[in-house]
C-alpha cells in the first residue's frame, strides 16, 4: 500500500508480485508509456521531475483514499523521475480486491488523482522545436 | 526572517537554481511570491500555482515563520 517516486526503471511484474494475495481475485493495473507525440507534435523523450517530498505524501494520502473509498486489499503506484525515452514506462498503479469492480475503479481513481494532485512535472523534448514544461506555457501574459 | 526556498520546472528554470535562502519580510506565501515574481520576472501568476511550507500544501495566506521552507509548484503533469 504504497506510493513511491523511483529514480530506477519501473518493473510492472515485481509490484505485481508485491500486491498480489491469496484473498484477491481480482488484479487491475495502468500503465503510462512515453510515447512519440503530444498534441500533434512528434516527442523525442522526456524528463519527469518531482518535489519527493510532497509527492510522496500526497501520493500516499492518494493510496489511503482508494482504501478507503474502494473494497481493495492492496494498491501500489511507482512514478519514475529523470530521463526516459520512448518506450519508457513512466508510471505503474496496481490495485487488487475480491472483485473486479473495486480493482478497476481503485485503479483508475489513483491515476487521476495522482495527474491531477502530485508534484511531479514533465519537460518533453520535441524533433522540431524547444524543450518545454507541460502545462506550463511559457508565454504567458505578465 | 530566513525563508528556504525550492524550485521546480519553469520555475527553476527562470529563476536559474534550485534553491535558495533568502532573508524576507513578506509574512505569508502571497506576499513572498510577489516579492520574488517582481525580482526575477516569472511567467507564472499565482493563480496557476500552489504553495507548500515545510513539505505540505498551504494555504496562500498562511502565516510564514523563520526557517520555513516554501515551495511554489507549477501546473503539474505526472502520470
Amino acid at each position: 500500500m504504497r506510493f513511491q517516486i523511483s529514480e530506477e526503471p519501473v518493473q510492472p511484474d515485481l509490484l505485481k508480485g508485491e500486491i498480489l494475495n491469496d484473498v484477491s481475485g481480482a488484479f487491475a493495473s495502468f500503465e503510462g508509456w512515453v510515447r512519440n507525440h503530444n498534441d500533434g507534435k512528434p516527442v523525442n523523450g522526456l524528463e519527469y521531475s518531482a518535489y519527493v517530498p510532497l509527492a510522496e505524501k500526497e501520493g500516499q494520502r492518494i493510496i489511503n483514499e482508494a482504501f478507503n473509498h474502494f473494497d481493495i486489499e492492496s494498491a501500489v503506484c511507482v512514478h519514475r523521475v529523470g530521463e526516459l525515452r520512448i518506450g519508457d514506462i513512466a508510471v505503474f498503479v496496481g490495485a487488487t480486491a475480491a472483485h473486479r469492480s473495486s480493482a478497476f475503479e481503485a485503479c483508475r481513481y489513483i491515476i487521476d488523482e495522482t495527474k491531477a494532485r502530485v508534484p511531479i512535472w514533465k519537460r518533453e523534448r520535441y524533433l522540431d522545436g524547444p524543450a518545454e514544461w507541460v502545462n506550463c506555457p511559457t508565454n504567458t501574459p505578465r | 526572517m530566513k525563508i528556504s526556498i525550492e524550485y521546480f520546472a519553469l520555475l527553476k528554470e527562470q529563476r536559474g537554481c534550485s534553491s535558495e535562502t533568502i532573508e524576507t519580510v513578506a509574512k505569508s506565501p502571497a506576499l513572498l511570491y510577489s516579492e520574488l515574481k517582481s525580482r526575477y520576472s516569472f511567467s507564472l501568476n499565482p493563480d496557476s500555482l500552489k504553495v507548500a511550507v515545510n513539505e505540505d500544501f498551504a494555504d496562500w495566506d498562511s502565516t510564514l515563520s523563520d526557517g520555513d521552507t516554501v515551495v511554489f509548484i507549477p501546473p503539474v503533469a505526472g502520470g
